[in-house]
């Protein structure tokens, strides 16, 4: 054949944290023939969604992990060119650590040379595994058997981030202190000495306990496998929904949420809005929403409150000179959320935080977002106003101290003072905002100025504010 | 307290136990009228006189075994031997002679061999080595080798007070180089217990010398929280003190500037792999310089004993493992 070599495309590493991916849809199938860098298949993980480029041209010769399936970084998704099943080693489709073809290669070296190298120290650390079978995740090295060993926990189920995913000390120990699995009916065996008869039950592989045994909630994604019940469907969870799951419950456990809401006269937004909205769209494209004047005028408020653009962090408070305004956005299909980052949001005037937003938006819907676009983030504003609702209790996206929640602006009577002094009842356009702030941080007659300095900047907004 | 070199610290060090003990008298070459070879025994001879700081013949030979029979007969010798490249010349009265007396015979031999040892400065294969590995390996020599101008004293007295032969490897490169406080008065740092010299968690160091250096400063250089054990003395070597920190961190680096093969890094290397076998996260790592003779050429020498840049490799292959 022409090609005997086949080129494996691997699941990608999408940034430092993400240990596996689900493939959301193969573009193309067996037989088909691709070009390198033409799109071949879309993952999600529990960063981001994305397409993955073909790392060569050729005939597609192997799908080995279907639509719907979640696996590890590194695993091999697809082989191209080559005879099927040939499994020739070949460089993957993303940086990803291949610990054995570039040690071997230096280890070959230096036994060429014997040991007669100038440099200082030549030799190079062996890979940690004859890691051509796989992504490394099946070396243990003595230390994390132990440890697994000792704690009843079967180590190819913690996540691995060493050389080529392996589990390091680090990440069994954060499997761990994040509430694994342990033998629920057994005390934890204290360390033992290695025994010529390892009592089983330490070293066998521990599956999840059937039911929760603790407060520590069940990952839903790894409910037990029984049927659906009459009526009910199976549905696979995305990498993504887990990834949202976890979060959501981890804010819940670790911020003191507390909500305070204020209600904001948007006459005076709304009127410049109309005016501005011809000049953006014809000079820049770019529309300015309302969300666009809120997140300019959170960030200026934000300026006087570094607490709620602050974090809490082991026993110290952060403090930032600096705003990175998350932005809570719905994917297309309805069945995610991702918050991407506009950076250095204090240094931008309402044309270029209407621009950031509509800049992230967009990339998150087109699932053009990277890792760095999504981290960061210092403060949030989630907007579920879009469908008319007037109040929501949001959670906080975690290490921040606080999210923002904007709602409908409505028409409603108001209560208001004339030129004469007179109360008189106007029309007027409404809106709710709400703080949903961490109490252990910030407290609420800090939130409350905090929403009266909000809501004065957008009364007041002038037409020469920008 | 006061700031004091490496240099300064191990000639208050000697000065102290003479004017406190009448039997510590230092020998060597050039040690008395020209104030020895990089000027530790400077202004001994005028204090001291010429019977206790004895200028001796061209002969290594003649000065350890004219110190071993001196300590045999109940004195302090401390001998200089103006590069401890040249202490093989005396092998055979320190070796078989002095090592193994109080095995022997029952007679202490307590000898203090001054060995300023070293590279980094172009002194080519004759002046450049770290012959510890050598003498670590044989039964009854004690081998001390200090990093800080406080160790430098206190192991100085604690070398002198040993009833035991104790090489003193004194590193050439730190001699005016590093300062540091060293109290007045006189104090006693143990043999056989290693110093930490930074706490860290994420990877150890274990090193000595010079190389604490080189470590210290490769540390800062990585995004880890790195651990440096200074051992001060290789020969007895504070065993604990390296297993604690290899308990500690599961990722260690053997870090010497005498050559790879035969080593000390390599008795640390295999302690650990017997010994905490079940600790370890990735291999045990040495970086030391190549089996080679230390080159003349300036170039070549950077390329021989071990950089900083070297041990931030190292120490990121292993973080990264």
């Amino acid at each position: 054949m022409a090609s005997t070599t086949a080129v494996d495309v691997v699941m990608p590493q999408m940034g430092v944290s993400v240990s596996e991916g689900t493939i959301t849809k193969w573009n193309k199938q067996v037989g088909d023939s691709i070009e390198a860098d033409e799109t071949l298949l879309e993952i999600s993980t529990d960063k981001v969604d994305t397409e993955v480029p073909s790392p060569a041209s050729g005939v597609i010769s192997e799908i080995l992990v279907q639509e719907g399936e979640t696996v590890n970084v590194g695993t091999v998704l697809a082989r191209i060119g080559g005879e099927a099943g040939a499994s020739a080693p070949a460089p993957p489709a993303e940086p990803v650590p291949e610990p054995a073809t570039q040690p071997a290669a230096d280890a070959a070296n230096a036994a060429a040379s014997e040991g007669q190298t100038v440099s200082s120290d030549a030799q190079p650390l062996s890979p940690p595994t004859e890691s051509a079978s796989g992504n490394g995740k099946s070396f243990v090295s003595p230390v994390v058997a132990r440890i697994a060993s000792e704690h009843g926990i079967d180590p190819t189920q913690v996540p691995g981030t060493g050389t080529g995913g392996r589990v390091t000390k680090k990440d069994i120990q954060a499997f761990i202190d994040a509430g694994a699995p342990i033998k629920a009916s057994e005390p934890a065996p204290a360390p033992v000495a290695p025994a010529d008869t390892p009592a089983p039950a330490h070293t066998a592989p521990v599956t999840p306990p059937a039911a929760p045994t603790s407060q520590e909630p069940q990952a839903p994604g790894q409910a037990p496998g029984q049927a659906p019940g009459v009526g009910e469907q199976f549905e696979p969870m995305s990498a993504m929904r887990r990834g949202i799951a976890d979060h959501m419950r981890r804010s819940l456990d670790t911020s003191a949420h507390v909500t305070s809401a204020i209600e904001v006269d948007m006459s005076k937004v709304v009127q410049i809005r109309e005016k501005l909205k011809k000049e953006y769209t014809a000079a820049y494209g770019v529309n300015p929403t309302y969300l666009a004047f809120i997140a300019r005028a959170t960030a200026e408020t934000l300026r006087d409150y570094p607490w709620i653009n602050g974090e809490l962090r082991g026993d110290k408070i952060v403090t930032r000179n600096y705003v990175n305004l998350g932005f809570a956005v719905e994917l297309a299909d309805g069945k995610g959320l991702i918050v991407p980052v506009v950076k250095n949001a204090e240094t931008l005037n309402l044309l270029g935080m209407a621009k950031g937003i509509a800049d992230v938006a967009k990339k998150a819907r087109d699932k053009q977002l990277t890792p760095d676009d999504v981290v960061g983030g210092t403060f949030t504003i989630t907007n579920p106003g879009g469908y008319g609702t007037f109040h929501g209790t949001p959670v906080i996206s975690q290490p921040q101290a606080g999210i923002l929640g904007t709602y409908a602006i409505v028409k409603r009577p108001w209560v208001i003072t004339d030129d004469n002094g007179a109360d008189a009842i106007a029309i007027r356009s409404m809106m709710n905002l709400t703080l949903t702030y961490d109490h252990r941080l910030v407290d609420g007659a800090l939130a409350g100025r905090f929403l009266r300095d909000l809501r004065e900047r957008l009364q007041t907004w002038g037409e020469a504010d920008y | 307290m006061a700031e004091k070199t490496y240099l300064q610290a191990i000639s208050d060090g000697i000065r102290g136990e003479m004017r406190r003990d009448k039997r510590v008298f230092v020998l060597g070459e050039d040690v008395g009228v020209y104030g020895g070879a990089f000027k530790v025994t400077l202004g001994f001879q005028e204090e001291f006189g010429a019977w206790r700081v004895i200028d001796m013949p061209l002969s290594e030979t003649a000065i350890v075994a004219g110190a071993t029979g001196a300590a045999i007969m109940g004195m302090r010798p401390v001998a200089e031997m103006q590069f401890a490249d040249f202490v093989s010349c005396a092998w055979d009265h320190l070796v078989t002679v002095a090592a193994k007396q109080r095995w022997r015979a029952g007679t202490p031999v307590p000898i203090v061999l001054r060995l300023p040892s070293g590279g980094g400065f172009s002194g080519g294969p004759f002046h450049s080595q770290n012959p510890e590995s050598s003498f670590a390996h044989i039964p009854g020599l004690k081998c001390v080798c200090p990093a800080t101008p406080e160790d430098a004293k206190g192991l100085m007295i604690a070398a002198i007070e040993d009833p035991n032969p104790v090489l003193f490897f004194e590193h050439k490169h730190l001699y005016r180089r590093i300062k540091g406080e060293v109290p007045d008065e006189r104090y006693v740092t143990p043999i056989g217990k290693a110093r930490t010299h930074q706490e860290g968690d994420d990877v150890s160091v274990i090193t000595w010398g010079a190389m604490v250096y080189t470590a210290e400063e490769a540390a800062q250089q990585v995004d880890a929280s790195v651990e440096i054990i200074d051992l001060r003395t290789v020969m007895p070597w504070d065993k604990q003190a390296v297993l604690d920190s290899v308990r500690k961190t599961s990722k260690v680096i053997v870090l010497h500037e005498d050559t790879r093969t035969g080593g000390f890094g390599g008795e640390i290397a295999a302690t650990i792999a017997e010994e905490a076998f079940e600790d370890l996260d990735a291999p045990v790592r040495r970086i030391a310089a190549p089996d080679t003779p230390v080159p003349f050429s300036p170039v070549l020498e950077k390329a021989y004993i071990p950089q900083v840049d070297d041990v931030v490799r190292g120490l990121k292959e292993l973080i990264s493992y």
